[in-house]
């Protein structure tokens, strides 16, 4: 096991698009790493230059202590599950995960305990001599993370291996994925566009946009205390509510055309008279109890049931907002409903740069 | 699957059956004549039913060839050993050279690989008919006149060949080439195990292809070789009817074309066990 360190990278490709930005990153031994981000944001590219299949234009990559930018991938003792599997069709179970370690000319009782070892946690124990074509989805994937596994790499890479598996089984596979990762301790790193993958499965997590880290933390950090606007919406579904607004005095803020909203003033700094955006998650609203709204109203629109919540689409103060709200709840009606909104969970923006405006 | 009608089927079968008539019917009148006195077949009717010369004509064709000035007594087997070897180093050398350079196309990034590739691919207008002048002095410049080297090597570069490997190779992942590169497999190895074995289906259609395509040259054999000792069989068959002042052995030259349609049909039974192994289990 390894951790994995990234300083400045960038990648050009020929023809000039930037895909990395001079990113830095350590991923810390052991631990359950996960990219995500929007499709096209670097974040394959960046595991891809980790797993020596993409060059790295500037910057260094160092695999434990070693640099490893001009490293031959098969010699950077990583291993790594591809979205397709990507297994050898003509091979069968067992020569797909023995492969790797034939070319490495591992001794072969070695590479048939290993192999049935690893079979063995993933329970393909009786697929062995099948071909891949022989089994369904979720088993070809067993595979796949079967042939990492039996290679002892330093570091596992996940390319988006669940986005090919049907809804059931890639909540299944998800829950598998952290257990064995809860087993071996391995150093890995996930790429995922699905936020619940990325939640669920996380020690930490880093969000990517346009080549550059947004933020890097753990789940509930990330989720709570989204550091820039691309964060605060991209994690969290339905997305985090923005609305523009002014600074009218110590925690609190103007929404024109709609009142006032109370932030906590000793989370996030402000000064009087900032425009800012607003940030409120649909979950953290609530329907105001008599004499407990500070005026912050939502004019319903047209309501979306999902079983059991409800999403109130309306507007406050002329900017689109979305309210979550319980089934049971009872129906809000046409006029404008009074909303409560506590304090600590207000996230406020600066309006230029995106960024959270934290203390610190 | 359209609907099944009595009508339609029975409108399919006829139609079959007319398209099996007129391919095989003058087959089997070739096979017929080549198993009767020469006399016989000269006369009406054409007898229509194998005669009692099976053994006789084919041994004498076989093993003492024709005695006329021309075919000049060369024993069939000779002949088609000939061409035997010539179509097999034409179809084994074709397939070699057009999946190397198909490999190399498809995974390498060098300079002008695109230009390349379209210098390959323009070859393909260019088949031995229309360079033969050129082709036929640079094999006579190198002194392989009358050799199997002369007879093969101008015609095993292959654009066809080269543009379905192209092709094939760029519908296998990129990510088992990536795969094969962690686990450590380099260039050459994962051509020999990987790619080889998953173009078996192509292998075995391109080697049916060309297997044919070199059995059947005739233009190019009958430019290159002046011994006798090369001679092909669809040379020899030529030849064979080339006589002056008299009748061709018909019996004779029947047998002949019986015995040269023979391996290339072989070929295409044999192969076709891959054929369908590789339809059936469309793995990729």
């Amino acid at each position: 096991m390894a951790s994995v360190a990234l300083e400045n990278v960038s990648k050009v490709y020929p023809g000039g698009v930037e895909a990395i930005k001079g990113l830095s990153l350590s991923i810390a031994n052991g631990s359950f790493t996960v990219l995500l981000g929007p499709s096209g944001c670097g974040k394959s590219t960046l595991l891809r230059m980790i797993a020596g299949l993409e060059t790295i234009t500037d910057g260094t990559c160092k695999i434990g202590d070693r640099v490893v930018n001009d490293v031959e991938p098969a010699d950077r003792d990583i291993a790594m599950v591809f979205q397709n599997y990507a297994l050898y069709p003509h091979m069968s179970v067992y020569d797909n995960m023995a492969y790797g370690l034939r070319n490495r000319k591992t001794p072969k009782p070695e590479i048939e305990r290993r192999v049935r070892e690893a079979a063995k946690m993933l329970a393909i124990e009786d697929y062995l001599d099948r071909r891949p074509r022989a089994l369904s989805g979720g088993q070809r994937q067993r595979v796949a993370m079967g042939r990492a596994i039996v290679r002892e790499p330093q570091a596992f890479l996940f390319d988006e291996p669940l986005s090919n598996l049907d809804a059931k089984l890639r909540l299944q596979m998800r829950i598998e994925i952290r257990r064995l990762h809860n087993r071996l301790k391995a150093t890995s790193i996930f790429v995922t566009h699905d936020q619940v993958e990325a939640m669920t499965l996380a020690d930490v997590v880093v969000v990517m946009n346009h080549g550059r880290i947004e933020q890097v933390g753990k789940p509930t950090d990330v989720y709570n205390r989204p550091a820039t606007r691309f964060v605060a919406t991209f994690i969290g579904s339905p997305a985090m509510n923005l609305i523009p607004g002014r600074v009218i005095g110590r925690g609190k803020v103007e929404i024109p055309g709609s009142g006032t909203l109370e932030f906590d003033p000793d989370e996030f700094e402000v000064a009087d008279g900032t425009s800012v955006e607003v940030g409120i998650r649909p979950e953290d609203m609530s329907v105001a109890a008599p004499g407990e709204s500070n005026g912050f109203a939502i004019q319903p629109e047209f309501v979306e049931e999902l079983g059991p919540n409800r999403l109130v689409h309306g507007l406050a103060g002329g900017a689109p907002l979305v309210l979550s709200v319980s089934s049971s709840t009872r129906d809000l009606g046409n006029g404008a409903v009074a909303l409560h909104v506590p304090e600590h969970r207000v996230h406020v923006f600066d309006t230029t740069t995106g960024r959270a405006l934290r203390r610190g | 699957m359209v609907e099944r009608r009595p009508f339609a089927t029975f409108l399919a079968h006829v139609v079959l059956i007319l398209g099996i008539v007129v391919v095989a019917f003058p087959i089997w009148v070739t096979f017929v004549a080549s198993t009767h006195h020469a006399k016989d077949i000269m006369t009406a009717p054409i007898p229509l039913w194998p005669g009692t010369q099976f053994f006789e004509n084919y041994r004498k064709l076989l093993f003492e060839g024709m005695i006329n000035p021309t075919a000049g007594g060369v024993p069939m087997w000779r002949m088609m050993t000939n061409s035997f070897i010539m179509a097999m180093i034409i179809a084994l050398g074709k397939i070699f050279v057009s999946f190397i350079a198909a490999f190399a196309i498809v995974y390498f990034r060098f300079p002008f690989r695109m230009a390349v590739f379209w210098i390959i691919f323009m070859t393909l207008m260019l088949p031995v008919e229309v360079r033969i002048v050129p082709t036929f002095k640079v094999v006579a410049d190198l002194g392989l006149l009358n050799s199997y080297a002369g007879l093969t090597i101008p015609l095993i570069a292959s654009a066809t060949a080269t543009f379905l490997f192209r092709q094939f190779f760029l519908t296998v992942p990129d990510e088992l080439a990536e795969a094969a590169r962690i686990d450590g497999a380099g260039p050459v190895k994962f051509m020999k195990d990987i790619l080889l074995p998953l173009s078996r289906t192509n292998l075995a259609a391109l080697f049916v292809i060309m297997f044919t395509f070199g059995w059947n040259q005739y233009l190019w054999p009958l430019l290159m070789t002046t011994d006798r000792q090369y001679l092909t069989v669809v040379m020899g068959i030529q030849r064979m009817i080339n006589v002056a002042d008299t009748d061709p052995q018909w019996p004779l030259v029947m047998a002949a074309v019986i015995l040269a349609m023979l391996p290339p049909v072989a070929v295409v039974l044999l192969m076709q066990r891959w054929f369908i192994k590789g339809l059936v289990d469309t793995e990729k």
